[in-house]
């Protein structure tokens, strides 16, 4: 590692306590509304005051729960070898989650999806070296409504190994769900100890838990597997206008899925994290390419890693409708910003349009970017005395240091290497091939990437396996 | 087979960048007193050329092609003193090199030298800030075929015009093939100044000079 890790910083210390008495005051007295049945009896059962769906939670009950919430996650892949691990600043992306809509690089046009759509997305998330996870990055039309969430599931597991990040639409979607993982482990226990796929619960600011996001809190943690809370304020619309009253609105709502996760199982995994924005104060949009909708994930992760927890946002994206300059810089900063956070998951490249369209040319640009962030985050590094000087003494001899033997030692540990997106060609040379856009080569390299071989294919039985679970459900 | 074995273990060497193999290779073939130019197109030439397409492909970078070039460069060094002897020239040209004057810029011009004289051509690089006359009067006394000068600055490029323009007044422009490169060279400026090519690389520099030379 380098001589030191770059990092960023919205809150001191002093804030960070004053957020998190507020959102337990909040929860104590304010209150949150629970929609799901299951939650309430949770809370009834630690003799918890409500009126109506009202549910005052105690400071207590909250620094009880607090306790019990593990610091860190491993994720396994599809084949059960450790992938990734969620703790402390480690920094991993994955794809923005269920896009409505599909930008066909082929027709540039903005459309519904298609099933063949999310397989050719997930062959190619697989062949991306930075995107460490995937997620059911997009919603299909193609399948039953009622199959729209778990469908999605069964085609990320069978195109492509890495953990998913993924969630319900409905409740009865949880057991199919949970099936199609099972099918890839050799029992609950042993999908308990090596999880392959993090339930995303999205509570409804201000304050409220609905009937599905509670229950999926509750279902996951029953099976041990991990859920991230993805809480939406939206400064100045749901959620108070200063980002400081953003953060602690977010505090609350996600202490409110620490308690319900950890009544339901002592123990569950959970993860900090967030979708929140500021609204557009002239469009009335949720910009996530807003600054300060950045700076709202920055200040909610730091209280989730005050709390020593793991941490998530919504980060790297672009409200532009097209993989252009503004979607280049506004998911560049992102994802730099997320990286300096040390966000142990960040959902976003490859999202467009108030994360309403994936786009598989932003996906694979993005992929360059956190490659370069991956390497910023090494930092600058200490390879012994002499820096220089005795590199120097050499280049009297031969002019160079091109083939200098340090050169070659340290060159790929130092550099990092782009891929064919970042162009670096001579002009001569560009114009010789094409005078592309960063997008024109994003484009070919989806259609090269999405033809490779699988790295690693799924097996035969499991795919069938998936496939029986599927056609059963349908 | 055996000796297309020995070949294919010099290739490997070059291509591994293994330069201590390399040179016990080199020297083997001296002592046991091998064809040398087969040794040479068939060994050390096929792990250049294999190098300058791993570099093609991506696979490998500068560094690698550099480090490559001078483990050529050092193997041959075993091996020519010998080939002198049996009075067997293996120089495939003769290339005059150097960056213009008033341009330090040296590094295009080292690595294009570096692999031109590993693919076996007898390089005379005069370094950088070379004024045009010290070049032409170099490339005479060496008997050239081939002059190589290098620009990085929109500057000095016209330094490789003057060039040729000093060459065609002393009636001896015929007598070179004069190839231009650097970052503010194009096509277009290979034309207006009348030079016989340019290239955007080094691998593409060999293949040119090969290409002109007819080798």
């Amino acid at each position: 590692m380098g001589i030191l890790r770059p990092r960023i910083n919205v809150l001191d210390e002093d804030h960070k306590i004053k957020i998190f008495n507020e959102a337990k005051d909040i929860l104590e007295n304010l209150g949150i509304f629970l929609g799901n049945k299951d939650a309430k009896e949770l809370l009834k059962s630690e003799g918890v005051n409500h009126e109506g769906s009202r549910y005052y939670i105690p400071s207590d009950l909250v620094d009880r729960c607090l306790k019990t919430v593990p610091n860190e996650i491993k994720l396994f892949d599809r084949e059960g070898k450790e992938h990734i691990t969620l703790v402390n600043d480690n920094v991993h992306y994955d794809p923005g989650s269920a896009a409505i809509l599909y930008l066909d690089e082929n027709t540039g046009t903005i459309r519904n999806a298609f099933e063949k759509d999310f397989v050719r997305f997930s062959k190619v998330v697989e062949h991306l070296e930075y995107i460490e996870a995937q997620s059911t990055a997009i919603v299909y039309q193609d399948v039953p409504a009622q199959a729209q969430d778990w469908h999605r599931l069964y085609i990320a597991l069978s195109n492509c190994y890495k953990p998913v990040v993924t969630g319900t639409f409905r409740k009865e979607s949880f057991p199919i769900m949970k099936e199609l993982l099972l099918s890839c482990r050799l029992s609950e226990d042993e999908l308990a100890r090596k999880p392959l796929a993090i339930f995303d619960a999205c509570p409804s600011p201000p304050l409220k838990w609905s009937d599905l996001t509670s229950q999926s809190v509750i279902d996951a943690a029953k099976s041990m597997i991990p859920s991230e809370f993805v809480s939406m304020p939206l400064a100045g619309a749901s959620a108070p206008i200063s980002l400081i009253g953003s953060i602690t609105q977010h505090a609350a709502e996600c202490l409110a899925g620490v308690v319900i996760g950890q009544l339901a199982k002592t123990g569950a995994p959970l993860i900090w994290g967030g979708s929140p924005a500021i609204l557009d104060m002239k469009q009335g949009t949720t910009p996530m390419g807003a600054i300060e909708t950045m700076m709202i994930n920055l200040g909610d992760v730091e209280i989730g890693k005050f709390l020593k927890m793991p941490t998530h946002a919504y980060m790297s994206l672009s409200d532009s409708k097209v993989p252009d300059a503004q979607a280049g810089f506004e998911g560049g900063m992102g994802a730099l910003l997320a990286g300096l956070a040390g966000i142990n998951m960040v959902s976003g490249p490859g999202m467009l349009d108030f994360e309403s369209t994936q786009c598989i040319e932003k996906l694979i640009i993005d992929n360059e970017i956190i490659g370069m962030v991956k390497r910023l985050l090494r930092g600058v590094e200490d390879h012994g005395t002499p820096f220089a000087s005795d590199i120097l003494k050499d280049y009297n001899e031969k002019e160079e240091l091109l083939s200098h033997p340090t050169t070659l030692k340290l060159f790929r540990k130092e550099l990092f290497i782009t891929g064919p997106v970042i162009d670096r060609l001579s002009r001569d040379a560009w114009k010789e091939n094409g005078s592309k856009s960063a997008r024109k080569r994003a484009k070919e390299q989806a259609t090269k990437l999405a033809k490779k071989n699988s790295l690693k294919p799924i097996d035969d039985t499991l795919s069938k396996e998936l496939e029986s679970i599927t056609s059963k459900n349908l | 087979m055996a000796q297309e074995q020995f070949y294919g273990e010099i290739s490997d060497a070059i291509v591994n960048l293994d330069k201590e193999k390399a040179i016990e290779l080199a020297n083997r073939a001296v002592t046991e007193n091998l064809n040398l130019l087969e040794v040479i197109e068939k060994g050390f030439g096929d792990g250049i050329r294999r190098i300058g397409d791993l570099w093609e492909e991506g696979e490998f970078f500068l560094p690698e092609l550099m480090l490559g070039g001078r483990i050529m460069q050092e193997s041959m060094n075993i091996l020519l003193p010998s080939l002198k002897e049996s009075e067997t020239s293996a120089s495939r040209g003769v290339i005059v090199i150097a960056t213009i004057e008033g341009d330090i810029h040296s590094i295009g011009k080292t690595i294009v030298g570096t692999m031109l004289s590993a693919n076996g051509f007898d390089v005379y690089d005069l370094g950088a800030d070379v004024p045009a006359e010290k070049i032409i009067e170099t490339a005479v006394e060496k008997n050239a075929d081939v002059i190589g000068v290098s620009a990085l600055l929109t500057t000095t490029m016209f330094g490789q015009k003057k060039i040729i323009d000093i060459l065609e007044e002393r009636g001896i422009r015929d007598n070179f093939k004069v190839i231009i490169g650097g970052a503010p060279v194009t096509r277009e400026w290979t034309e207006e100044c009348n030079a016989d090519g340019f290239a955007g690389s080094a691998i593409e520099a060999v293949k040119l000079v090969k290409h002109l030379l007819n080798k």
